[in-house]
């Protein structure tokens, strides 16, 4: 039988997926015509971000080794995820704001403003 | 450099915060009618703090702290004053425009000074994830305050494009920022530095474009600049003149911060270097070609807007005390400038309900005042001799020239002739123009000192720039 403890995720791995989450995130916003879903799309990107912070924090230092190492990734996430939070509630009043005016949620009729 | 002093340091931002959070407590507790102090309120803090930040400019110590978290020096504290300059300015010139708001004028001020916060921090911060906070926190405000006139479609649809543009745009600052982590161990600017060695690897020169595509963002560098006529239409006039000025100052301030500190290897120079030389490049040459189809007057002004942005960059291009300099006295005139012109559009907007260059036809006959200071702003933005603006563009351009970067002053030198003309074409229609059928427009109160005194600030450093550009000097030298 396999011994599943001697499996390990390297650093590479968690990039990996830290940069689909960015690159999914970055095609809904591109491709989304529904505000709402571009919302969801922002936050996988800033997720993404989370995930690369969190995952170099936990590779840069070697735990055992280091006594005092530093948890600036760990706290740029935190930081992240309250800023992506007070975006959002802007995001959905605003979101509010225009379905009240327009009765509508769908990008391609935000076209008041154009050159 | 001097450690961390809290009263040395961070008096000003304090100050700001706090008249923040008293001005959405007024909004909220006192009755609609015995709101009107709350402009004056505004008013008298900020001067006060405006005056303490130029004696902090003059006399304040360096200081530093939390290991060159959050930096304390002439460069940060002269885009502190220029901050709260403008927030004055634009303050000074929203009254009546405040007044008319159906709802919520408490908290406009409120979300002003939060985004004047903002800026101030992004000065001030010597490490990524407080450039970020700063930044975020400045554009946060910036959404609201955007989409203020709820009712009106137009404004809400503008903010809703600048969140979604705009958290996409810090996205892609922050994956850039978390690369540049991952490649240092560090966020602190000066390590950052120390560690991102000579050579140039795929990740950190994605790094490099991420940030330098986030920021390009908020200064409206061309291939980034598409959210910004849309939302200069937008939004209420004074919000659209402080996002105009003092986002993109603030936006510069970070730039030139991280450029100066963390490019300064030779591999990254190089390739920084051709980076912003291709995009001030396009910056001035397509900013300046669209401005001139333009019949809406804010649409007009933020193409200009976009193009001062490509002049400012040919500064940070050469990379001297004296490009910086240029950079920063250009920036700090177009605070002036700038003013003068959206303090007449949001009169204009005030009284006629409307921003096209066609309402102005005739200003002349109906407010001889307006129109004049109209005039000396658009030939200031142009740079036309006696006023501030040519100064400020000869420093920028001879600061390049001077390192060498003869094309783009040559580019920027011929698009800036190509400006006076779509600029003129606004004189044109406020003097020739007939305005038969439109209303006149008084001008009076606190408006008009605005429009005064940025008309007099603007031709009086044109006359006698010495003043102003010993301060760029020290401030500029305080990074090198």
């Amino acid at each position: 039988m396999m011994n599943l403890s001697n499996l390990s995720v390297g650093l590479s791995t968690y990039l990996l997926v830290g940069a689909m989450l960015f690159c999914l995130g970055l095609y809904g916003v591109l491709a989304k015509r529904n505000i709402i879903a571009l919302l969801m799309s922002i936050e996988l990107m800033l997720n993404a971000v989370n995930i690369n912070f969190v995952a170099f924090n936990r590779f840069l230092w070697n735990q055992k080794i280091d006594v005092h190492y530093l948890l600036t990734g760990h706290v740029a996430a935190i930081f992240v995820i309250v800023v992506a939070a007070a975006e959002v509630a802007v995001g959905l009043a605003l979101i509010i704001t225009i379905y009240r005016n327009r009765r509508s949620t769908n990008v391609d009729e935000l076209n008041w403003l154009k050159w | 450099m001097v450690e961390f002093n809290f009263a040395t340091v961070l008096t000003p931002e304090i100050a700001i915060a706090v008249l923040s959070l008293i001005l959405l407590a007024i909004g909220l507790l006192i009755p609609a009618g015995a709101r009107k102090g709350m402009m004056p309120l505004t008013v008298f803090s900020l001067l006060g703090v405006l005056g303490y930040t130029l004696y902090d400019f003059f006399y304040g110590q360096e200081a530093a702290f939390l290991g060159g978290m959050y930096m304390h020096d002439q460069f940060a504290v002269y885009f502190k004053v220029l901050f709260l300059a403008a927030a004055l300015l634009v303050v000074l010139s929203s009254g009546g425009y405040v007044q008319k708001l159906p709802k919520h004028r408490g908290e406009f001020y409120a979300l002003l000074l939060a985004a004047t916060l903002g800026m101030m921090l992004m000065a001030g911060a010597g490490e990524l994830i407080t450039i970020y906070v700063g930044l975020e926190l400045m554009t946060i405000s910036f959404y609201i305050l955007v989409a203020y006139l709820a009712d009106d479609a137009r404004s809400s649809e503008a903010g809703i494009k600048y969140l979604v543009l705009g958290a996409t745009s810090s996205a892609i600052l922050l994956y850039g920022i978390s690369l540049i982590y991952g490649l240092t161990g560090s966020t602190q600017l000066v390590e950052v530095a120390g560690r991102l060695g000579g050579e140039l690897t795929p990740a950190s020169l994605l790094a490099t474009v991420f940030l330098l595509a986030g920021l390009g963002f908020k200064i409206s560098l061309v291939p980034f600049h598409l959210w910004g006529p849309d939302i200069y239409e937008g939004a209420p006039t004074p919000v659209t003149a402080f996002l105009a000025i003092a986002s993109k100052a603030a936006a510069f301030a970070v730039l030139i911060r991280v450029y100066l500190l963390t490019m300064n290897s030779q591999a990254f120079s190089a390739t920084g270097q051709t980076l912003l030389l291709v995009l001030a490049a396009i910056t001035m040459i397509v900013g300046n070609l669209i401005a001139i189809p333009q019949t809406n007057l804010k649409r007009l002004l933020a193409y200009s807007s976009i193009a001062q942005a490509g002049y400012l960059m040919v500064g940070i291009i050469a990379e001297s005390t004296a490009g910086i300099k240029g950079v920063l006295f250009y920036a700090m005139i177009y605070v002036f400038a700038n003013m003068g012109a959206f303090a007449v559009a949001t009169l204009i907007d005030e009284k006629q309900g409307s921003s096209e260059i066609k309402d102005l036809a005739g200003l002349w006959r109906r407010s001889p005042l307006a129109t004049v200071v109209m005039t000396a702003s658009l030939l200031s933005l142009a740079g036309i001799p006696p006023l501030a603006g040519f100064v400020g563009k000869f420093y920028l351009f001879s600061a390049a020239m001077d390192q060498g970067y003869v094309a783009i002053a040559y580019i920027g030198f011929v698009m800036s002739m190509i400006s006076v003309y779509y600029y003129l074409s606004v004189v044109k229609v406020m003097f020739l123009a007939e305005g038969e059928g439109l209303p006149d427009v008084p001008v009076h109160g606190a408006i008009k000192f605005t429009m005064v005194f940025t008309m007099l600030i603007t031709i009086a450093i044109g006359l006698y720039p010495t003043p102003l550009a010993q301060m760029a000097i020290a401030a500029a030298q305080s990074l090198f």
